[in-house]
């Protein structure tokens, strides 16, 4: 009986651990509820409850265990955790690992860091930029300018969110320093369309995870989480937004 | 033509970009990049032709969601990875930004034109990806019935 109850919270941990995960990361509530109440059944938990939300996970295995609670602050976009933890609990439920396998490579998942460099990210950024100034009819005589922009932007959300860890207060600086290279760079001649300039280089910012995973959650009727992705890519879009309304202000 | 094929090179690099940065799984790249392609020139040749952006929105993420799900089969990853590059270049920032631009220069009746017209286009991104889930799930689900149906016709 000890010995059962003892495994009841390596499972338990191990599923809080997997939804931690998947939420830190930007996957939809509902992905992450399905996620642990499967990995509970295949571990033969069958009256298992399990409430998400961005802000924290409620599991509960009903009347004799007691719940727990697991609360997040952080939230990035990495999809490659996302498909890491979906592919331990795939393994998981077709019994293809053991729970303290699945424990120990969820533990190594939430250690590292997959992303790439900062200069690889600044550089996609910028390589983005430039590209969807084409694809928004701008000219070629541009494409340097918004590369820069781009990634110089970019780079200035990278740093800031370093220093502050507020969100919406790097995404509003990142733009600001869009719209000003912008401004200056047709100012001295360098640049002729502002407004493709920035349109193109604010891309990198938009919240799309954000606006996908709002929908998601709201249509699956996770309408508490889906409203506050809502409001987050609300936010951002506002901070983006702002800025830029400051730098037209010149 | 040329024009056609400059614009699927530029939105093959301008995903793949914004796939580096949500950092999605390396091997899955090439293929986001794909999505975005597919999605991008729909909407595109279909506003060279004269359809609204609304409704060239909503045939662009429609699409985009139904590759994404075929690519989520094959992979088994989920499909979430593919959309989020893919639906970036339909996302209305220009629109957003001419609200703004009036906005700023007082001009509020235009900015709510503008403002109302990008929220329609994000209403239209976001009907398409429902509908194509609906009319993947639907599709997946006659097709295993009739599966079975074939099973317990065959057995008897």
């Amino acid at each position: 009986m000890v010995l059962q109850e003892a495994d009841n919270e390596l499972t338990i941990d191990c599923l809080l651990l997997a939804g931690r995960i998947m939420i830190e990361s930007g996957a939809e509530t509902y992905r992450v509820e399905d996620t642990m109440l499967r990995m509970a059944k295949s571990q033969k938990m069958t009256n298992a409850q399990c409430y998400a939300t961005p802000t924290g996970i409620i599991f509960s295995l009903g009347k004799t265990q007691p719940t727990r609670i697991t609360s997040i602050s952080k939230r990035v976009t990495d999809l490659q955790k996302i498909a890491l933890v979906n592919s331990v609990s795939r393994r998981l439920t077709s019994h293809m690992i053991t729970l303290e396998e699945a424990y120990d490579e969820l533990k190594s998942i939430q250690k590292t860091n997959y992303f790439l460099p900062t200069y690889l990210q600044v550089l996609a950024a910028a390589l983005a930029s430039g590209c969807f100034l084409i694809m928004f009819q701008g000219g070629w005589s541009d494409f340097p300018i918004a590369c820069l922009a781009g990634g110089l932007g970019f780079l200035v959300l990278v740093i800031i969110n370093h220093l502050t860890k507020v969100k919406f207060f790097s995404e509003f600086t990142a733009s600001l320093a869009i719209g000003f290279i912008a401004f200056f760079s047709e100012k001295y001649g360098y640049g002729t369309e502002i407004d493709k300039i920035i349109i193109s280089s604010v891309m990198p910012l938009v919240p799309g995870i954000l606006i996908t995973n709002a929908v998601r959650d709201l249509m699956a009727g996770h309408f508490m989480s889906g409203m506050a992705k809502g409001a987050e890519a609300f936010l951002t879009a506002f901070a983006i937004g702002a800025a830029i309304a400051v730098t037209l202000g010149f | 033509m040329m024009d056609i094929i400059t614009q699927i090179i530029v939105s093959f690099f301008a995903t793949a970009g914004i796939a580096i940065i949500f950092n999605v799984p390396r091997k899955t790249l090439l293929h986001c990049g794909l999505v975005g392609v597919i999605g991008w020139i729909i909407y595109y040749s279909l506003t060279e032709r004269g359809m609204d952006v609304v409704n060239a929105s909503f045939f662009g993420s429609f699409v985009i969601a139904i590759v994404a799900h075929l690519y989520a089969r094959r992979f088994k990853i989920p499909m979430i990875i593919f959309i989020v590059g893919g639906i970036i270049p339909l996302v209305p920032g220009g629109m957003a930004y001419n609200a703004m631009r009036n906005v700023v220069a007082d001009d509020y009746l235009q900015g709510l034109q503008y403002g109302l017209k990008a929220f329609l286009i994000t209403g239209a991104i976001v009907m398409g990806l429902v509908f194509a889930e609906v009319f993947t799930q639907l599709i997946v689900r006659s097709i295993r019935l009739s599966k079975l149906t074939f099973q317990r016709v065959y057995k008897k």
